[in-house]
Formats: C-alpha cells, sequence, structure tokens
C-alpha cells in the first residue's frame, strides 16, 4: 500500500515537472505564438547546469561545485534562458517557422554535444549522483516521496502564480495585444519582437528549471532523456490541456504523463522480453496517431480560442487557404 | 440569353455563415454594372462565388446556357469568365511579358503571342515596361496589369474587386475609362466599388447590395441623382470625386 | 586530405541536394515546415529494401560488374520512388490537406513532428533498431586520384543523383508543370485564376518531393546503412540547405546541399565524424544572421 503510494507521489511528482515544462511552452506558444520545436534542448540545458553547480566534483568531467540545489535551479534557468537569448535574438524578427527548425536544431545539437563532449556532459552515459532533495530522508521511501512530491508541488504553484500575473500585468496585456492585431501594437510604440524575445526567454527559463527538476528528482541524467521525442510529448500536454490557459497546461502535463506511464507499464508488462524495444515504438506510433486525431477531430478546443496564422502571410490568401 | 446570370444565390466561407443570402442578377453582354453597397452587403463575397473562389450553399450560376454551378476557379477562366482581385492580384516576382504570357498559356498556342501584344497595345505603358518586374510598378500600372492579364485570354466576361482601391484620383479614372473601351470592344464588366461616384458615371447599370441581398437596381447614371440610392448609400450627400 | 574532404562533401552533397529539393518545394508552396520530410527518406529506403528482396528472386540479384547492387537494386530504386511519391500525397490527403482548410498553421507544423515520429516509430517496429544492408559485398574504391578515392557504387549512384536533379532542375524551368508550381508558391490565388489547377500542383509538389528523398535513402542505405532514424538525422542538414539555398529554389536547394556536404565533410578532420550535424546548424544560424533569404531567395 506504502510502495503504491509512493510510487504515485513519484509519478505524480514528474508530472508536475513536465507541467512546468508545459507551462514554459504555454508561455512561448499561447501567449506568444512561437514555435518552439527544442524544449528537449532547453530542458537538456537546465538539466546538465545544475547538475553541474551542484553535484560533487568527480574526475571525469567536468563541474561538481557542489552548490546547493535552490542555486542549482536558478542557474538551470538562467542558463536556458540563456541560450534562448542567443536563439531569439536571431530569429525572432524572421517568420515564424524559422524559429521551429532554429530551435528543432538546437536541440539536436546541443543533445549531440551532450553525448559526445565526454569531458564537459560525462557523454552518453550522462552524470550521476546528483544531489536530491531531502537526501536524509532517503530510506524512509514514502516520506521521501512525499516530501519531494511537496517541493514539486511548490515549485510549480510558486511559478504558476508569478505566470497568472504575468498574463495579467500590462505586459502580458501588451502580449496579447501582439497576438490579435501586431500591426496596432506596433504602432503603439511597442516592439513586438522584443516582447515575444522576452516571452521566448522566460519560457525557456521555465523549461530549463524542469529539467533541473527532473535531474534532482532523478539523481542522475543522460543525453538520451532529451531526444525529440520529449519535445513532442510536451507538445502533446499542450495541445491536449488546450493552449493559452495554464491550468489546461497543467492538466494535460499528468494526463500526457499518466498515459505515457500506463502504456509504458502496460506493454512491460503484456510484450515478451525480446518485444519489449519494438513495444516502445508501437507507443510512439500510437501517441502520433492520437495527436493527428486530436488535431483533424478538434482543433478549436484544443489549440486556443483562434488560429494563429503566420503574420507573413498576407490577408487575401489567409482568407482562400490552399486546395 | 443573359451572358450571366445568378439564382437564389446563398454563399458564404462557412456553410453556417452566409455572407450572399439570395441573390438573383444578370448581366448581359457588352455592358457594364457595377456592384455597390456599404461595407459587409457582400459584395465582393458574390463575385468571387461566381469566380469559384468562395463555396456556393444553394442556388445556381449560368455563363451563357452552361451551368458553372459548383466549377472550381482554375477552369472558368477557359470558359470565358475571368476575375481581377482586389489586392495581389499581379505575380510580383514576374516581369510584365512574365505575367502576361503565363495567363495567355491557357490559350492555344498560336493566339498566344497575338494576344499579349494586343494587350501592350491597349494598355501602351505596359508595352513599355515590359520587362520590368511587376511588383516594381506604381499602383495604377500594377492595376493595370492586373486588368491586362485577366484580359489577355479575351474573356465574354471581365470580373473586377475594386478596381480603384488605393488610387489617386486621376488613376481612378483612367482605370474607368479603360474599362469603358473595354465594354466598347465587346467584354461584358462587372465590378465592385467603394468609389460610387466613379463607377456610376461609366456603368450601365448599378446593382446595390445591402445584408447579402439585392436592395435596389437601376440605369447607371440616373442612380446618382436617386435619392433611395442617396439615402442607402451615398450617405445622403454628394461625395467629392 | 583536402581531395578526399571534396570527394566526401560531394557525394553527400548531392544526397543531401536530393532531399532538400522536395523539402523546399513543399515548403515554399505550402509555407510550413514539413518535419516529416526525412521520413520520406526512411522509407525510400526501406522499401526499396523489401523490393530488392521481392525482385531478387525474379531478376536474379547479380550485382553489375564490382559494384555491390545489381539491376535489381536500381529497379526497386525506379519503384520505390514511385511508392514514397504515393506515400507522401498520402499524408497530404489524410493529414496536412484537411489541416490546411481549417486554418491552422501551428497545427501543421506540430502534425508533421507527429507524423514522423510515427512513420519513423513504425519502421523501428517492423524492422527493429538493428542496422541493415542491401548487400554484403565488399564496396570496390576507385582511386580518382592522389588522396582522393571513392567507391564505384558512390560514383554510379552520385550520377544517378546528378540526373534527378538536373532532371528537376529542368522541369522547372522549361515544363509547364513547373511554371505551374512556381506560379502556385508564388501566388495560389492567381495562378487559379490563370487556369492552373491549384490542387494538382500540390499533389504533384509532394508526388516529386518524396520521390526524390526515396532516391536520397536509397542513396545513403547503399552507400552507408539502413537504420530508422536515417532520414530524421538528415533533417537538420535538410532544413540547413534549403534555407541555404533560398526556399523554393530548385538550384538553391542543390548548391545548399553541396556546400553542407562540403561543410559536413570538412568539419570531420577539424572536430571528429559525431559533430557532423551540428555543422548543419552553425550554417544555418550563420545564414539566419548574414541573409535569411539564402542564396537564391528573393529577399523578404
Amino acid at each position: 500500500m506504502l510502495g503504491l503510494a509512493s510510487y504515485f507521489a513519484f509519478f505524480l511528482t514528474v508530472a508536475l515537472t513536465y507541467g512546468v515544462a508545459t507551462l514554459g511552452l504555454n508561455l512561448n506558444w499561447g501567449a506568444a505564438g512561437l514555435f518552439n520545436v527544442g524544449v528537449a534542448g532547453f530542458m537538456a540545458v537546465g538539466a546538465y547546469v545544475s547538475a553541474w553547480l551542484t553535484a560533487a566534483p568527480v574526475a571525469s568531467h567536468w563541474g561538481g561545485f557542489a552548490l546547493p540545489i535552490p542555486l542549482g535551479w536558478a542557474g538551470a534557468m538562467a542558463g536556458a534562458g540563456l541560450a534562448a537569448a542567443g536563439l531569439g535574438a536571431i530569429t525572432m524578427r524572421l517568420r515564424a517557422d524559422y524559429l521551429a527548425i532554429t530551435t528543432f536544431g538546437a536541440a539536436v545539437s546541443l543533445q549531440l554535444v551532450a553525448r559526445n563532449a565526454v569531458w564537459i556532459t560525462g557523454g552518453p552515459f550522462g552524470i550521476a549522483f546528483i544531489p536530491r532533495p531531502f537526501e536524509r530522508l532517503a530510506d524512509r521511501p514514502f516520506g521521501f516521496g512525499l516530501a519531494n512530491l511537496g517541493l514539486a508541488v511548490l515549485v510549480t504553484a510558486l511559478v504558476w502564480l508569478a505566470l497568472e500575473r504575468l498574463t495579467r500585468s500590462p505586459w502580458g496585456r501588451v502580449l496579447r495585444a501582439l497576438r490579435e492585431d501586431e500591426t496596432a501594437a506596433a504602432s503603439l510604440g511597442k516592439a513586438p519582437d522584443h516582447y515575444r524575445l522576452q516571452a521566448f526567454v522566460i519560457g525557456a527559463a521555465l523549461m530549463g528549471l524542469a529539467g533541473a527538476m527532473q535531474a534532482q528528482f532523478f539523481g542522475f541524467i543522460a543525453p538520451d532523456n532529451y531526444l525529440p521525442v520529449i519535445t513532442f510529448q510536451v507538445w502533446v500536454m499542450l495541445v491536449l490541456g488546450g493552449a493559452g490557459n495554464n491550468r489546461g497546461a497543467l492538466l494535460g502535463a499528468v494526463v500526457v504523463w499518466g498515459l505515457w506511464a500506463l502504456s509504458g507499464s502496460a506493454l512491460h508488462l503484456v510484450l515478451p522480453p525480446g518485444w519489449q524495444a519494438r513495444g516502445a515504438s508501437l507507443r510512439v506510433v500510437a501517441i502520433g496517431v492520437v495527436l493527428a486525431g486530436m488535431l483533424l477531430l478538434r482543433p478549436r478546443g484544443l489549440i486556443g480560442e483562434e488560429a494563429t496564422v503566420s503574420r507573413h502571410v498576407p490577408p487575401a490568401a489567409r482568407a482562400e487557404p490552399l486546395p | 440569353m443573359s451572358l450571366l446570370r445568378t439564382q437564389a444565390l446563398v454563399a458564404g466561407y462557412e456553410p453556417g455563415l452566409p455572407i450572399v443570402r439570395d441573390v438573383s442578377l444578370s448581366v448581359e453582354a457588352r455592358e457594364i454594372v457595377v456592384l455597390l453597397g456599404p461595407n459587409g452587403a457582400g459584395k465582393s463575397t458574390l463575385i468571387k462565388a461566381v469566380a469559384g473562389l468562395v463555396p456556393y450553399v444553394s442556388g445556381e450560376v449560368w455563363l451563357r446556357d452552361e451551368s458553372i454551378t459548383g466549377v472550381p476557379a482554375h477552369r472558368l477562366v477557359r470558359r470565358g469568365l475571368a476575375f481581377v482581385p482586389q489586392n495581389e492580384n499581379v505575380f510580383a516576382g514576374l516581369t510584365v511579358g512574365e505575367n502576361l504570357s503565363l495567363a495567355a498559356a491557357v490559350l492555344p498556342r498560336p493566339r498566344r503571342a497575338a494576344q499579349v501584344r494586343a494587350m501592350e497595345d491597349l494598355f501602351p505603358d505596359l508595352g513599355r515596361a515590359r520587362s520590368q518586374r511587376a511588383g516594381r510598378l506604381s499602383g495604377g500600372q500594377r492595376q493595370m496589369l492586373a486588368i491586362a492579364r485577366a484580359l489577355v485570354v479575351a474573356p465574354d466576361m471581365l470580373v473586377l474587386d475594386e478596381p480603384s482601391a488605393g488610387l489617386a484620383p486621376v488613376l481612378v479614372d483612367l482605370v474607368m475609362a479603360k474599362l469603358r473601351q473595354i465594354r466598347d470592344g465587346g467584354v461584358a464588366v462587372v465590378l465592385v466599388e467603394q468609389n460610387a461616384r466613379a463607377a456610376l458615371a461609366v456603368a450601365d447599370r448599378a446593382v446595390i447590395m445591402v445584408e447579402g441581398r439585392v436592395a435596389h437596381e437601376g440605369a447607371g447614371a440616373s442612380l446618382l441623382d436617386d435619392p433611395v440610392v442617396a439615402q442607402l448609400y451615398l450617405g445622403g450627400r454628394r461625395q467629392q470625386a | 586530405m583536402i581531395g578526399q574532404v571534396v570527394v566526401d562533401g560531394v557525394t553527400n552533397g548531392a544526397m543531401i541536394g536530393l532531399g532538400a529539393i522536395g523539402l523546399t518545394l513543399t515548403y515554399s508552396l505550402l509555407r510550413f515546415a514539413n518535419f516529416a520530410h526525412g521520413e520520406f527518406i526512411t522509407w525510400g529506403a526501406y522499401l526499396a529494401l523489401l523490393l530488392t528482396g521481392a525482385l531478387g528472386t525474379v531478376l536474379g540479384g547479380a550485382p553489375i560488374g564490382d559494384l555491390t547492387f545489381g539491376w535489381t537494386l536500381l529497379a526497386a530504386l525506379a519503384l520505390a520512388m514511385a511508392l514514397t511519391g504515393a506515400l507522401a500525397v498520402a499524408l497530404d490527403t489524410l493529414l496536412f490537406r484537411r489541416l490546411r482548410r481549417q486554418g491552422t498553421e501551428i497545427a501543421l507544423v506540430i502534425a508533421s513532428f507527429g507524423a514522423s515520429l510515427a512513420l519513423r516509430s513504425a519502421v523501428e517496429f517492423i524492422f527493429s533498431l538493428q542496422p541493415l544492408y542491401y548487400s554484403h559485398d565488399i564496396a570496390m574504391a576507385v582511386r580518382l586520384a592522389p588522396g582522393m578515392q571513392a567507391t564505384e557504387d558512390q560514383l554510379v549512384l552520385f550520377g544517378v543523383a546528378l540526373v534527378l536533379m538536373l532532371g528537376m532542375h529542368l522541369l522547372m524551368r522549361h515544363t509547364a508543370l513547373g511554371r505551374a508550381m512556381r506560379a502556385a508558391s508564388e501566388n495560389p490565388l492567381l495562378a487559379r485564376l490563370v487556369g492552373i489547377d491549384v490542387a494538382a500542383v500540390v499533389r504533384g509538389t509532394w508526388y516529386l518531393g518524396g520521390a526524390l528523398a526515396a532516391a536520397a535513402g536509397v542513396f545513403l542505405g547503399a552507400t552507408v546503412q539502413l537504420r530508422p532514424t536515417m532520414g530524421f538525422d538528415l533533417l537538420l542538414p535538410l532544413f540547413a540547405a534549403a534555407v541555404l539555398g533560398g526556399i523554393g529554389s530548385v538550384p538553391g536547394a542543390m548548391a545548399g546541399g553541396l556546400i553542407i556536404g562540403l561543410a559536413e565533410a570538412a568539419a570531420v578532420p577539424l572536430a571528429g565524424a559525431q559533430y557532423r550535424a551540428a555543422v548543419s546548424f552553425l550554417v544555418l544560424l550563420a545564414v539566419l544572421l548574414l541573409r535569411p533569404a539564402g542564396l537564391f531567395g528573393k529577399a523578404d
């Protein structure tokens, strides 16, 4: 019974970390209309920065400053935010899907570096022995799980509150205005790219935080944790929950993570050992098909209130879609 | 037999939200018909539906004795109906000459060069600007190219969506004069216009649409003095030309 | 050593160029970045694998001369191209076209990402993650010049790639379809008004893009190996090549592919083979910083 409870606590803890990432993506997409296809990359930056800052020194790779966890997490946010600032500075003024390609490329490249730069990142085996919060409780699984969950809930709540304040602030109103009618908002003297860049950076910082939280909760990280399927999962979480809606983002994260974990366990139980890897592939196929189906059948309720068409598409073309 | 006839046409971008609500009108050969009306009346939507760009909900459209209900836009030009949209109405990346030859490509090969030359005769400015990129033309030149592009296939009917939009008054007069010249050459012209005064000066007939239906019809010039029109649309005051 | 870099760069560049042509055309015509394009490469390669197996029993699998493959592979290539083109059209008809009608552009990008995952995982499911090969024969190397060598396989397939790319370029420049594709890319509404069946042009673009991607896949599979991620791993270089060349330009995609191929080959002795893909990313960033329209593109 206690085992089940602590499993559930852990499940919810991880779901909430994805929730934080989804909230970040919601700021990118829901509030500012930015296609960020590099979520996994920003999570990776956050995870590795936090690992470097908090782990004990190790001969095989750089880092190991053994700083307290809160500093690790702050550093993670800064690192991810910085990476986003760099990328955004180059792409923000360009057409919308150049950002998609660039963030995708960044995530792929980052994962490549994580895998190969052994002396920085520990290579394919990643970094282990990352200090976990409430380490003293580690021998009491239920208490440990509950404490971690409490921390996750606290952080998520803080992030959520901060985002709610942000969206209701003047800054948030400008972003909304930009999304509705860019020309009008720009004529008020608000530089659209500035605001979008800020939304991009803050959202990325949250993804970095999520990565850092996971690093601490799991205690180890590896490059293969940050493959494009992670980006895809977070997008599904956002789309399912309803973009533009912070509550929806969190709900989507919990639901999708639940489905993912459940299907994983189900496949694990049902399939014979030789078929495990193939079963994992099938799970991804299913999720891809489900997402496509949702986009086709329930577009309005899922992808926000209005369709955001690329700002470079002229109005005439918007009215007459291609056959 | 009318050249173009619509019957109880209902059309709109979304099936549940018709913009054109029930329009029956006809256009004869060799006349200029102008569609007037307030914003949102459905004038542009009507001609776009006729041109195959907006879906019908119900009703029918005939070109001469053939039904063109539901015929896709790209087939209508071969049937003799040419449409000039309001915006983005030339291939900006191509030259004037390329715009015309691309449009003429639907004609049988022997006729193409002759038709392009005919357009350059009708629009001498364009002939001179043959190798200029269409995107670099002035507003007036571009509008002339847009019309020439449609006319090069020798259609029976030319349909235009607000041809005077964004043009200076002297250019508006030029465009309207050109449309008269085109009508005299044997082509029927249907246009939607906000600039009622300029359009009524050349139109043979005017149709006034309000909220998706035909509210009033009459001979062009007389409508300028028609109190009903003035109240419905011209604001009860004479507009500056 | 420079010579070998050039040889490797050019042969790889041809393959990237083949893949990038389809990507740049659909991007230009339909205004969205199709993340599923890599899967046409993968499916093309694996379909050819199945077809070589099937055809081998009929035609006999004897290789030609010193090549590791024979007419069987070439026939399989042609068929795989035809089938993959059809797959691309099917994907558009079932998924992308419907999303286009609903008008949400972000949905297209996400859907393409999802389709990419689904298609890739389907290959994993059917064939497993293990690398596969068209043939286990050893490829004969040919010495082109001191310090420059290529396998005969590479040379022949490079020739095939060149022919295909040239054919595509001629099609775009000198045929009615090519003119229609360019007009539809520039202004789809106006294209309809000058009598172009834009729906047919869209289908044709998908078909050609998918077919060329399949050829790239067979090229890759024959000269390296087949893996379920083979196409996906090329996505970043493909995007970089398309952006570098200028979206919508076939010569641009070819030139972009060549440059990316050379850049990657040059990076190997400098930074190590593992970082090849990162080179594409750096090139992409450079292009976006300096000249976002690309080499042959128009300034936006």
